[in-house]
């Protein structure tokens, strides 16, 4: 079986594409060797979905997006997502591939914080991005579609927090892909250096029905020791794009990584989430959710892997189906050999709406040390008539009653969302997407 | 106008093909505070779940009028917003869903498209109501039952009762599992909807619940029918006798329900 790959960018382009962006050396040559990778590694296989006949190939690779002088000047449907709480002073906005909007309080810029687009990075943080881009977390050479993002990479941001910084306001990137041919090959690197911490949310959003591109997303999540992240996100492409997302963390000493991920594409979706718990005592709390509608194919995977001693994971993944939809949850707890008196936990529940839809939950615990705990919980079902009884028996309708243990259901990772319109923004999209 | 009335007349139920139910008459009108008694497994959840509209319950026989309307003829929730108000013995726990967002939508389900009850008010009323049945306003933040112990779950059944003010409530051991102090303070809440307009049908184990909140009538059911029906001296002849001398005087031997009874 062979899968079409045809790429119509080749080593030139990469090399125009790079010094266009007047980027380091060391990135253009990883670029180049990630294209010969590309041609020679197998695609990703992830469990009981074929991603075979998946679009990744056509697409258009670069567009540029128009400044906004002011947020006000965005349209509504962006305008929604912003933090007025905080009056969006550290808010990074890309259009297409251009930086649209960049804030950042001054407080922040004199404390050292950088969050800044990743090309910028790349030639004013040179050294920083370059000790963690595709090193610790994600590299390049897993599969085809890593090399590619490494080749082809076209956007992103760079977070760094100095040690001993604590960030009280989040952080908030929005992804707005305007042009619906263009794909996405986002990096983004999050790094908290010693006892710091910071709270990260980002949004992706396109309205390609029709046309058809790809979002390759490589996202790296680095917490040294006895940070804090928390980083929360709404997928939120439209049904012409394919995308394949790859999050992963890794947690140092009494380092935490917390995720909280809206998984709500319209397309065929793999969507990775991964951390590493390399240092003792360290912890992550890995929530998902997502609606499957339509025709769409998706899997999803969480997975948590114990280095450390004492390491806490909980892995939380709640989808909905409904129509024709199918949906793969997998949940990995992976305890190493010496991660002694480690907890892996993990539940997956999938709540069917149609009698077409697929849901299927695989929680897998793979366990080396004799002295952990682990457990896990997966359920595959519908709406439970006594829960509507319950609602109904006070006069609520079972339309609305469904609704609300629906939106009860994916509340886990709504009421986790540290900025109050993206909560807002993310239950508009699941009302949407489930009526 | 004085209150709603609610008919329950010959009424037999089943679930699962065995017949629990075989027979129930009982009239409650605005204004009354009916009790129900009798030993366990004898069908009196049965008859408060098939007036509500459980859907496991089918009513094979007989019919359960609201002011002449056929009650069984409604889906449960315009059963419930016709008047009816069931307090369960055992209520689901919804988890994500907190007590306030569903006490909200239950009010507004009243109400027209529109015409939704204003946030500051609806807040108001619940923390009065919080405050009356002297539960921890933390409680209304709460997913609903989630991890409610057996006390906290009868608590919140009344202070569901207090905000959404049925014409008709019909209670099932809301007494049990309760403390003596939080017994008191939900037979307060009851006892303050006591008005000509509002008709209670109280199931009970407990003269002691029967204490607080006077009945005019008590029933006593056996073998899937009312047996026996009287003032609130039955409940304390029952309380300090027992159940055996009903069944002397009506001959009856076994009193639960069985295949052929
Ligand atoms: N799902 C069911 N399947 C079979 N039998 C059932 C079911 N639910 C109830 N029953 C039976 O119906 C009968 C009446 O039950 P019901 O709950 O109405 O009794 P009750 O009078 O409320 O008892 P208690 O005082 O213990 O609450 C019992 O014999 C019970 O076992
Ligand atoms: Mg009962």
């Amino acid at each position: 079986m062979t899968v079409e790959t045809k790429l119509p960018y080749d080593k030139d382009y990469i090399n125009q594409f790079s010094q266009d962006r007047s980027e380091p050396e060391w990135m253009q040559v990883l670029r180049l060797k990630a294209l010969e990778l590309a041609d020679t590694l197998e695609m990703p296989k992830p469990d009981k979905t074929k991603i075979g006949k998946w679009n990744f190939s056509h697409f258009k690779h670069s567009a540029q997006g128009e400044k906004i002088s002011s947020l006000d000047n965005l349209p509504v449907e962006i305008q929604d997502f912003l933090d007025k709480e905080n009056k969006s002073e550290n808010l990074l906005i890309q259009r297409n591939h251009s930086v649209a909007y960049a804030s950042l309080s001054n407080e922040l810029k004199d404390k050292g914080v950088i969050f800044t687009d990743i090309f910028t990075a790349l030639n004013e943080h040179e050294d920083l991005v370059k000790r963690y881009y595709m090193k610790d977390a994600v590299s390049v050479d897993e599969h085809r579609l890593t090399a590619l993002h490494a080749a082809l990479m076209n956007g992103g941001v760079f977070v760094y927090v100095p040690k001993n910084v604590q960030l009280e306001v989040p952080l908030q990137v929005i992804f707005w892909q305007e042009d619906p041919e263009l794909a996405m090959f986002n990096h983004v690197l999050v790094v908290a250096d010693d006892n710091s911490s910071l709270t990260y949310v980002e949004n992706y959003i396109s309205n390609n029905n029709e046309k058809q591109t790809v979002a390759n997303i490589v996202t790296e999540v680095v917490a040294h020791n006895n940070a804090k992240i928390s980083f929360g996100a709404v997928d939120n492409f439209a049904e012409g794009t394919t995308t394949y997302i790859n999050r992963r963390g890794v947690a140092y000493r009494d380092a935490s990584i917390d995720w909280a991920l809206g998984q709500m594409n319209d397309g065929n979706t793999v969507s990775e989430n991964v951390t590493h718990l390399v240092g003792d005592n360290s912890n992550s709390n890995a929530k998902a959710v997502s609606v499957g509608r339509g025709k769409q194919t998706q899997n999803f995977t969480a997975k948590i892997v114990h280095f450390g001693k004492q390491s806490e994971g909980y892995i939380l993944q709640h989808g909905v189906m409904k129509d024709s939809a199918s949906t793969i949850f997998n949940g990995i707890g992976k305890i190493e050999h010496g991660a002694s008196k480690s907890n892996a936990e993990q539940e997956s529940r999938v709540l069917m709406l149609s009698e077409k839809a697929r849901g299927d939950a695989n929680p897998i615990l793979l366990i080396d040390e004799d002295d952990v705990t682990a457990g896990h919980a997966a359920s595959v079902g519908r709406v439970d008539p006594l829960q509507l009884y319950y609602l109904m028996s006070r006069g609520i309708t079972q339309k609305e009653a469904e609704r609300l243990i629906i939106h009860g259901f994916l509340a886990p990772v709504v009421s986790q969302l540290p900025i109050e319109s993206v909560k807002e923004q993310l239950t508009q999209v699941i009302e949407r997407k489930v009526y | 106008m004085a209150g709603s009335t609610l008919e329950i007349k010959n009424l037999h139920v089943s679930i699962e093909d065995k017949e629990i139910l075989k027979g129930v008459n009982l009239t409650i009108k605005g204004g009354e505070f009916h009790a129900v008694m009798g030993p366990n497994g004898t069908g009196k959840s049965t008859l408060a779940s098939a007036i509500m509209g459980h859907p496991k319950y089918e009513v094979t026989e007989g019919s359960v009028l609201l002011d002449g309307e056929d009650v069984l003829e409604m889906e449960v929730d315009e059963r419930a917003r016709a008047g009816l108000f069931l307090g369960m013995q055992y209520p689901s726990e919804i988890s994500g869903v907190t007590t306030s967002d569903f006490l909200r939508s239950s009010i507004n389900a009243r109400r027209e498209e529109g015409d939704e009850i204003p946030l500051m008010k609806f807040i108001k009323e619940m923390d009065s109501a919080l405050d009356y049945l002297e539960i921890d306003k933390n409680m209304a933040q709460r997913y609903l039952n989630e991890g409610f112990s057996g006390g906290e779950k009868k608590r919140n059944e009344i202070l569901q009762l207090m905000m959404i003010k049925p014409e008709i409530a019909i209670l099932d051991e809301i007494d049990s599992g309760l403390d003596i102090d939080a017994l008191k303070v939900v037979s307060k809440g009851i006892n303050k909807l006591r008005d000509e307009n509002f008709g209670c049908l109280i199931i009970t184990h407990y003269q002691r619940l029967l204490n607080y909140i006077t009945p005019d009538v008590v029933h006593v059911m056996m073998q899937g029918r009312v047996v026996k029906s009287g003032g609130p001296e039955l409940a304390q002849r029952l309380e300090a006798e027992g159940y055996d001398w009903i069944k002397e005087e009506l001959g009856i031997e076994d009193e639960t329900i069985e295949q052929n009874a």
